[in-house]
């Protein structure tokens, strides 16, 4: 029998031979060579880190506990390998043009690069990944444990052990993971190793079914005959669960974040794929092959109540074969370290580009040197989310006691990162799929995942039994384990069945309820269309035929004479031949882009060369800086647009106030017309008469006195005149100061009807109510008699009445004090009514002696005193209101 | 034979001092103060000279020559304009309605003597 200590060593070399082998394959890979380590052969083999220490030990588990069932684990990945491999290589290709570091990348790349999904997808990768991890722990526990058992030394203590372990992965997956910045670049020593334990397991199982069928049960004949004779050979096949375990396995290995490390960041071409596509399910066929016949064989031999799990390890250790064991130890622990390491590099990329790096930019935000040290940074925080992983793993493995079967622990961590296929599927197929519409149906899946297999499965009943039982709140249809009242199926076809079709429909519904950002749906064309925008994603290299087609396009862009000027030099900066087009090489395709750029923009310019040389698809940045430019240019010109309408506004607001002028100073003329008209007309009767008294001879005294008598008149008209232009200059200009003073209005009136009837010829007959003439005012007298003196002079010059009476009447309404002043002649004509009060208006032949300005005058006045006068319609002699409000008056007290 | 002048203009102090000027020249003076009917008034007094006033009650001045204007047998009437206005633009304006000879108010009384008889000589020589 073996000892533990033999294990060990074995164990220790067995490791140093993987580090030997990993330093080796980087080394190689750093010089150039080693072809091999990029072949279909080492893609295949690194893509069997499918197959965990679950399928190594578990599968003969759960053969012996549930028959054939074990083979739809290997069934999902062969039928996505088989049939969607066109599906995956969409993937790999988007993962390679995109520079995608991780699923959680790739999910937030596709939908807009939103980190809250990356985060999303982040934490669901790590909850389902860590019992997993935990898993692969304890499965190398439990053998070490078997081994331990049987050495006498006892030297064995589990729980060191398992942390020894760990720490010695993380040590390894830090070493070969994280040695260079880009995760995007290949980890060939890493991948490399794996695959090397990839051959081990497959060697390590297949000896050990050889050994059961030939060694023990005697060749196959015996071997199919022990076989049907057993419980497994029933054939019992329960569809529902082969449909959900096949459909599981299936997301799973698309979804895992291990398997998407191997299968999309690690690829080196996508032809690779090709090869895979059926070496792949042929390597689980192998290792699938000898399960049932190990199972049976096991239950057969080992005593009641052994764990099936172990029968690939305690069966040749009960017959004695300590070095079949022992190679079948190093298959277990391959497969386990294998798993542990990728899951670990996967994980710690997300972690570290997702949740440590967008907090650790946050908390830089200010200090400008963030280029100068973010790599070291980077890999740090990758080596620390390294250990943060594995000691998670380590402490849910010492937490949880490690009851559990493999198997299921397994199923529930599929479960989990299943939730991830709606989003992803549907980001790869569908352009409709929005931000909104993956972050719904994933928290959707997310959460029923946990409600409905997590938290019930846990040990310890984080959910109280009563909740399983009656449902939260005595709600029976909200029941975890039989949501909406469907029961007594398995909880796994339960949880897979409602998250996975809820996860979808809220996925779809939001997506189509939801509008994407553009952002969106430039990287959803980029990921849906992948195909149609790059062929591979190279530098920038490209063919002379090229060289036409960027000739053409620059000469659009420079200008014929400037594009063949700068095409010639080129060639002739080449090798010395100005008749022929430039090679296309990088520095001319560089300086091709410098000069378009002085054109068209840096963004544009790239963007441009891209679509033509090497059929480079246009990145997110270029179509970003892009969008950025027009934004830019539609802001300015919308800047423009305001300017314009600006200049538009004041060129009217300029046209408006020219127009005012230009009426202003038609006025000023038509008035100095008037005035000029209005002072020459007396001064031409006045210069003719003292012409004729100082000429003529022969005057009779009479003829004198009369003409001096003419003189005179029209010297005091031009002096009325002159006072009128000036009272009326003065109102205008609102210059004029009043005098406030108390009286009644019968005082006022008093005092304009003598003043207004003295010295006059003609005598007009005033009628008036004194009673009613009690007001009291308080305002400018003097001015408001000027008023009431013009209209009563006007009553008494214009009314044609034989005998002419003015009748003068005083109200108060409504807090105003209303004087109509009203004669009986003919009146004013309606048509001349609203010119009545215009300067120099006169109405009829109008010799009286007024210029015309008496009624503008009294306009002014009231307009200055907060009343008015106007023309009162609808009387038969020539009427006139002032009005004039009181509450001018109690306000002025 | 007898000249007769119609002096049409709205101002009576104006009026009365040309008419005393020209009755002492030998003139038959005919008034009428009034834009409206003024060429009706022309036409029916068959004067050998008009003086217009351009700012009329009714018609303006500038209106009534020009109408007067499209009548054939008045096309030599000869017409001395007089405004107050003073306005280089109306001088334009009556030259283009076809007066014989423009004044600006206020004038003086030899002008207006010297302007009518050289109209009156020219009407007659030609």
């Amino acid at each position: 029998m073996a000892t533990l200590n033999v294990l060990i060593l074995v164990c220790l070399g067995y490791v140093v031979l993987l580090f030997g082998v990993a330093f080796a394959a980087d080394r190689v890979a750093a010089r150039g060579g080693g072809k091999w380590l990029r072949s279909p052969l080492i893609y295949t083999l690194s893509l069997s880190i499918y197959c965990t220490a679950w399928t190594f030990y578990g599968a003969v588990g759960n053969a012996a506990r549930s028959g054939l069932e074990f083979v739809t684990i290997y069934l999902g990945p062969t039928l996505v390998m088989i049939s969607w491999w066109w599906g995956l290589r969409k993937l790999v290709r988007i993962g390679r043009s995109q520079r995608v570091t991780s699923i959680a990348d790739l999910i937030s790349s596709r939908y807009g690069k939103s980190n809250t999904l990356a985060v999303c997808v982040t934490i669901l990768a790590v909850l389902g990944g860590t019992p997993y991890i935990a898993l692969q722990l304890q499965s190398i526990t439990l053998s070490f444990s078997i081994f331990a058992e049987a050495d006498p030394t006892g030297l064995y203590r589990e729980g060191s052990s398992v942390f020894w372990v760990a720490a010695g992965l993380a040590v390894f997956a830090i070493l070969f993971g994280t040695r260079n910045l880009d995760a995007n670049e290949r980890h060939h020593g890493v991948v490399t190793a794996i695959a090397l334990e990839s051959v081990v397991k497959l060697f390590a199982l297949l000896a050990v079914g050889i050994f059961v069928v030939w060694g023990v049960a005697g060749g196959l004949g015996p071997m199919m005959d022990q076989i049907d004779a057993s419980e497994i050979g029933q054939w019992h096949v329960d569809a529902g669960r082969w449909t959900t375990f096949i459909f599981l396995s299936a997301a799973a290995f698309v979804c895992l974040p291990r398997m998407f490390q191997v299968m999309v960041v690690e690829n080196d071409d996508e032809g690779h794929l090709r090869t895979a596509a059926w070496a792949f399910p042929l390597y689980l066929l192998l290792m699938s092959l000898f399960v049932v016949p190990i199972a049976v064989v096991g239950l057969d031999l080992m005593p009641e109540g052994s764990n099936p799990d172990l029968f690939v390890l305690t069966v040749p250790l009960s017959l004695g074969n300590d070095w079949l064991a022992m190679l079948s130890f190093i298959g277990g622990f391959s497969s386990a370290t294998s798993m542990v390491i990728v899951t670990a590099m996967a994980l710690s990329t997300m972690v570290s580009n997702h949740l440590v790096m967008p907090i650790w930019l946050n908390t830089q935000e200010g200090t400008a040197s963030v280029s100068g040290d973010v790599r070291t940074i980077v890999l740090m925080a990758r080596r620390v989310s390294i250990a943060v992983i594995m000691a998670l793993g380590y402490f849910y493995y010492s937490l949880s006691g490690g009851g559990a079967a493999l198997a299921s622990i397994g199923l529930v961590a599929f479960a989990g990162i299943s939730q991830i296929l709606p989003a992803l599927v549907g980001g790869l197929f569908w352009r409709g799929a929005t931000r909104t519409g993956a972050l719904v149906g994933l928290s959707v899946g997310f959460f029923l995942w946990i409600y409905t297999l997590l938290l019930p499965g846990m040990e310890g009943g984080i959910i109280p039994a009563s909740v399983i039982e009656n449902g939260p709140f005595g709600w029976g249809w909200l029941r975890p384990q039989a949501l909406f009242g469907i029961e007594g199926i398995d909880p796994m076809v339960h949880t897979v069945m409602w998250s996975l079709s809820l996860n979808t429909i809220a996925f779809c519904v939001a997506s189509m309820l939801s509008f994407p950002s553009p952002l969106e749906r430039l990287q959803g064309a980029q990921f849906v269309n992948v195909f149609d925008h790059s062929v591979s994603a190279r530098g920038w290299t490209g063919s002379v035929a090229q060289s036409e087609d960027l000739m053409i396009m620059t000469q659009r862009i420079l200008g014929t004479i400037p594009a063949q000027e700068f095409f010639q030099a080129e060639a002739e900066r080449q090798n010395g031949r100005p008749g022929r087009l430039p090679e296309p090489t990088p520095q001319f395709l560089e300086r091709l882009e410098r000069e378009l750029s002085g054109s068209v923009g840096a963004a544009t310019a790239h963007a441009m060369i891209g679509q033509i040389v090497g059929g480079a698809s246009v990145s997110v940045e270029d179509l970003l800086a892009v969008a950025d430019e027009s934004a830019q240019m539609l802001e300015y010109s919308s800047q423009l647009e305001a300017k314009s309408a600006e200049l538009s506004r004041t060129a009217r607001q300029l046209r408006e106030a020219n127009a005012k002028l230009t009426q202003v100073s038609k006025q000023k003329d038509a008035f100095l017309s008037q005035v000029s008209h209005e002072l020459r007309t007396p001064m031409t009767s006045i210069r003719a008469f003292s012409e004729i008294l100082r000429d003529a001879e022969g005057l009779s005294a009479e003829e004198q006195t009369r003409y001096a008598a003419i003189i005179h008149d029209e010297s005091l008209r031009l002096t009325r005149l002159l006072d009128d232009l000036l009272d009326l200059s003065v109102l205008e200009s609102g210059q004029v100061s009043l005098n406030m003073d108390d009286a009644t209005l019968n005082e006022v009136l008093d005092r304009a009807v003598s003043s207004a009837l003295a010295g006059s010829d003609r005598k007009i007959g005033v009628r008036r109510v004194r009673a009613n003439e009690r007001i009291p005012l308080y305002t400018d007298l003097d001015r408001l008699g000027q008023v009431f003196i013009n209209l009563i002079s006007n009553a008494q010059k214009y009314c044609d009445a034989d005998e002419p009476v003015l009748t003068i009447s005083a109200h108060d309404v409504g807090g105003q004090m209303v004087i109509d002043f009203i004669d009986n002649g003919s009146g004013i004509p309606t048509e001349a009514q609203s010119l009545v009060f215009e300067k120099f208006a006169r109405v009829g032949s109008d010799k009286a002696g007024g210029a015309g300005l008496g009624l503008a005058i009294c306009r002014e006045i009231m307009q200055r005193l907060g009343g008015e006068v106007a023309y009162l319609p609808g009387h038969a002699g020539a009427a006139f209101r002032v009005s004039l409000p009181l509450a001018y008056r109690q306000a002025a007290q | 034979m007898s000249r007769k002048v119609l002096l049409i203009e709205d101002e009576p102090n104006i009026t009365e001092a040309i008419r005393f000027l020209l009755t002492r020249e030998g003139w038959q003076v005919e008034t009428h103060a009034e834009g409206t009917d003024a060429v009706q008034v022309i036409l029916s007094a068959q004067p050998d000279l008009v003086i217009l006033d351009v700012m009329l009650p009714g018609k303006s001045g500038m209106d009534v020559l020009r109408d007067l204007r499209e009548h054939e047998e008045m096309k030599a009437l000869p017409v001395l304009m007089l405004t107050a206005r003073g306005q280089s633009r109306d001088r334009e304006m009556a030259e283009q309605a076809g007066v014989s000879r423009f004044m600006t108010k206020p004038f003086s009384n030899a002008e207006v003597l010297t302007a009518v008889r050289d109209l009156h000589a020219q009407a007659s020589q030609s």
